[in-house]
């Protein structure tokens, strides 16, 4: 089997993205995000992962409204970001694991879930700017991905609940899996933000840190919640706690808490950071 | 089976839900092609053309011409795509949350800090 080393979280908000091409890590807005980082480059030089499932949501580079899947995984060889419409750097390819892909759909439709699958997807800045955060200035990402992405754009979204029991699916995929990869499993964005409306600035410390709290031990008090709920809780785009959520399924039954870090703002959003062992 | 409840409404917000995603599916096709830059620049070089070439509804087109946000969304826009039009009037996430809260940039942007302020102290940072 796999041998799954930990789970990586954090937000993915564009602008960080422009901090690092900027080289503003120590600039004083940005000082107490990117020092959350020190402890993930820690952990990531111990644990030595190979391989990362990440899940992610689209902003509108790959999918459009025509055909939108709930939930898609990536079963390339490679995956490309591109423009994004609004002046983001493009950032580095990933080498993508397809026969793990593979794998991972069989056991996600064996578990009644029905995913669509992507020989071709690009991925947006929900994937590239927490790679760009876990492994600064690489050439190459040292680990080859499974892509998962979570639809976060269109009502109705899937619930806390499916999204959670996901994850569980991947996890027994990984455990399944004859090869000996080590494998980091990623969950994406958040926490609490709202962009758009009336309501738009709207952050929420007290669920965020609900979340935080929970996440390592009863992540099934996360599920509790309705769609609805989150949104009213978290603000139309914290929804991106389905990533974390998924994410922290996939780790498996038990988890501990190594690191998190928690600020306010970055640009419109709630920025966290968390990692977690199994076990 | 569980069967959908009606619920409340959260102040200030509107789910981009499927009947938003129909209403809005001409102008927020038109925002998904500013991820080509040629099609950025046809529209900087004439909005109502491309406007046009899109099929965008008057309440569209008239919100669009006005740079009005909140009657973007009223007419169906998503956030995510209309971030890409956004982005072709110099107008980042702030600017546009200033726009539909009716705060001056400088005051969205401080309010967006205050927040920060009010979890000092709180030891947010460590479990």
């Amino acid at each position: 089997m796999a041998d799954i080393v930990g789970a990586y979280f954090t937000s993915h908000v564009p602008a960080i993205g422009g901090a690092i091409h900027r080289g503003d890590q120590q600039d004083p807005y940005w000082k107490p995000f990117f020092d959350g980082f020190v402890r993930v480059h820690q952990w990531l030089a111990l644990t030595k992962p190979d391989v990362a499932v990440v899940f992610n949501n689209d902003h509108g580079l790959n999918f459009f409204l025509d055909c939108l899947p709930t939930f898609a995984v990536g079963a390339a060889d490679q995956y490309h970001n591109a423009d994004e419409g609004w002046g983001l750097p493009i950032y580095k390819p990933f080498a993508g694991h397809a026969a793990l892909s593979w794998h991972i759909v069989e056991q996600l439709v064996t578990d009644e879930f029905d995913p669509a699958t992507c020989q071709k997807m690009q991925v947006d800045h929900a994937l590239s700017i927490p790679f760009e955060l876990a492994w600064p200035g690489v050439d190459a990402w040292p680990v080859k991905i499974v892509p998962i992405a979570i639809n976060t754009v269109q009502h109705p979204l899937p619930s806390a609940k499916r999204c959670l029991a996901l994850g569980r699916s991947v996890h027994r995929a990984l455990t399944s899996w004859p090869g000996q990869e080590r494998v980091v499993v990623i969950g994406t964005g958040g926490l609490s933000h709202q962009l758009d409306g009336a309501r738009a600035g709207f952050m929420n410390p007290d669920y965020d840190r609900f979340c935080l709290d929970n996440l390592a031990r009863n992540p099934d008090l996360l599920t509790r919640h309705s769609i609805h709920d989150i949104v009213r809780l978290s603000g139309t785009q914290g929804v991106e706690i389905l990533n974390w959520i998924a994410a922290r399924g996939a780790l498996g039954p038990f988890a501990t808490e190594v690191h998190r870090n928690y600020h306010i703002p970055i640009s419109n959003t709630a920025a966290a950071t968390m990692v977690l062992n199994p076990a | 089976m569980p069967t959908r409840k009606p619920v409340q409404p959260i102040p200030g917000t509107t789910l981009f839900d499927g009947a938003a995603a129909a209403k809005g599916y001409a102008l927020n096709a038109m925002c998904y092609a500013f991820n080509h830059a040629a099609n950025r620049a046809a529209f900087v070089a004439d909005e109502e053309a491309f406007c046009v070439r899109y099929g965008l509804t008057h309440d569209q087109r008239a919100a669009v011409a006005a740079r009005d946000v909140p009657a973007m969304i009223a007419a169906g826009g998503n956030i995510y795509y209309l971030a890409k039009l956004a982005g072709i009037f110099g107008l980042g996430v702030q600017d546009v949350g200033a726009l539909q809260t009716g705060m001056s940039v400088a005051a969205f942007k401080q309010m967006l800090l205050d927040q920060g302020k009010d979890i000092q102290g709180k030891d947010m940072a460590h479990g």
